[in-house]
């Protein structure tokens, strides 16, 4: 899957799972500050990017995810 | 197998790292069918979780400090099942003023609200139980504890309502034992849930464990205390009632420990 695909996979999710709008979505946007996406929901994030795009995010990688760009280069190197 | 034919509710399954979620799944392993509990936004994650269970599994609406809900649960639950064998009480909550270094000064409400959550609330879930588990001859209930016998850094409130939660274990063994119904707790050793990365400090205990666990502990993996709860729900436990079991490595049993710098923990 291309990044660009996989950021457009993820922005959905982000406003049909999570119901952020989804005009605020942006590459550098950071979830908890600019998203106002609390803790329970990064863990429903997590939860939500492990189901969609079949991947294991182990609690190591989880700490290193704060903004969209982040999520998406993780993503990437799981699906490898 | 294990408990075969079993009719158990679980609740506290957050995430599939939650204690919960793995005894649900240990259970449904062992032949049993369980309905899980979800609680406010949780529910969610609840659902979710739910779905990386061995087998489906339904969720339904529980605030434990809600009386409808628990009604509407025992209702639900006689529809479905008739009769109950047995419930996980894996709920605790203390407001972030009960915890992390506030002890001095927590106004009463949060340490009211850390008791009636953490405490209290299972003795609502036994007692809404307790005429379903009756109508199965009997049945057998766990929660989830932390051993607060001696005190710990920035536990707080929330360690004097698990001291409570003990007490709560051995008066509800008690009340209910005449029902055949038996009444425990597991005390387990610190492990890397959203639950307890929510308190202050908590991981931190992660060394104590380290120096201490004479078999040695592994944060990351609840199996063994969602072993222990099917155990108990078993009925390998007919006779064990009102008991704290600890399920930590052998911490509790253990004064100190020595660090890998040889100085004493």
């Amino acid at each position: 899957m291309e990044r660009s695909e996989i950021e457009a996979k993820l922005t959905d999710l982000l406003v049909d799972e999570l119901g952020l709008e989804r005009d605020k979505i942006a590459s550098e946007a950071k979830f908890e500050e600019d998203l106002e996406v609390d803790s329970l929901g990064v863990v429903e994030l997590l939860m939500a990017i492990e189901d969609n795009f079949d991947v294991k995010i182990p609690d190591e990688d989880a700490e290193n995810i704060t903004t969209v760009s982040e999520a998406v280069d993780i993503i990437v190197s799981k699906l490898g | 197998m294990l408990l075969e034919g079993k009719r158990l509710v679980i609740t506290g399954v957050l995430t599939d790292g939650s204690i919960a979620w793995h005894t649900a799944r240990v259970a449904q392993e062992q032949g049993a069918e369980v309905v899980l509990t979800g609680f406010g936004r949780g529910i969610r994650l609840t659902q979710r979780s739910a779905g990386r269970l061995p087998r489906p599994a339904e969720v339904i609406e529980l605030d434990i400090n809600d009386e409808s809900h628990m009604d509407a649960l025992v209702a639900h639950l006689r529809e479905q099942w008739g009769a109950v064998d047995g419930a996980l009480h894996a709920i605790a909550f203390a407001p972030d003023d009960a915890l992390g270094g506030n002890f001095l000064t927590a106004p009463a409400e949060s340490a009211s609200t850390a008791f009636l959550t953490s405490a209290f609330s299972y003795k609502t879930l036994a007692a809404g139980l307790q005429p379903l588990m009756s109508e199965a001859g009997g049945g057998s209930l766990v929660t989830l504890d932390f051993d607060n016998s001696q005190a710990w850094p920035s536990y707080d409130w929330m360690g004097v309502a698990k001291s409570a939660l003990q007490s709560v274990t051995r008066y509800l063994a008690r009340d209910l034992g005449p029902d055949n119904i038996r009444v425990n707790a597991i005390s387990a050793g610190p492990l890397g849930t959203v639950a307890a990365k929510s308190i202050p400090g908590f991981m931190q205990y992660n060394d104590v464990w380290a120096a201490r666990a004479p078999l040695g502990w592994d944060t990351a993996d609840p199996g063994p205390v969602a072993n222990m709860a099917c155990v108990l729900f078993s009925d390998l436990a007919t006779m064990v009632t009102g008991e704290v079991i600890h399920v930590d490595g052998g911490v509790h049993a253990i004064a100190a420990g020595f660090g890998e710098d040889g100085a004493v923990h």
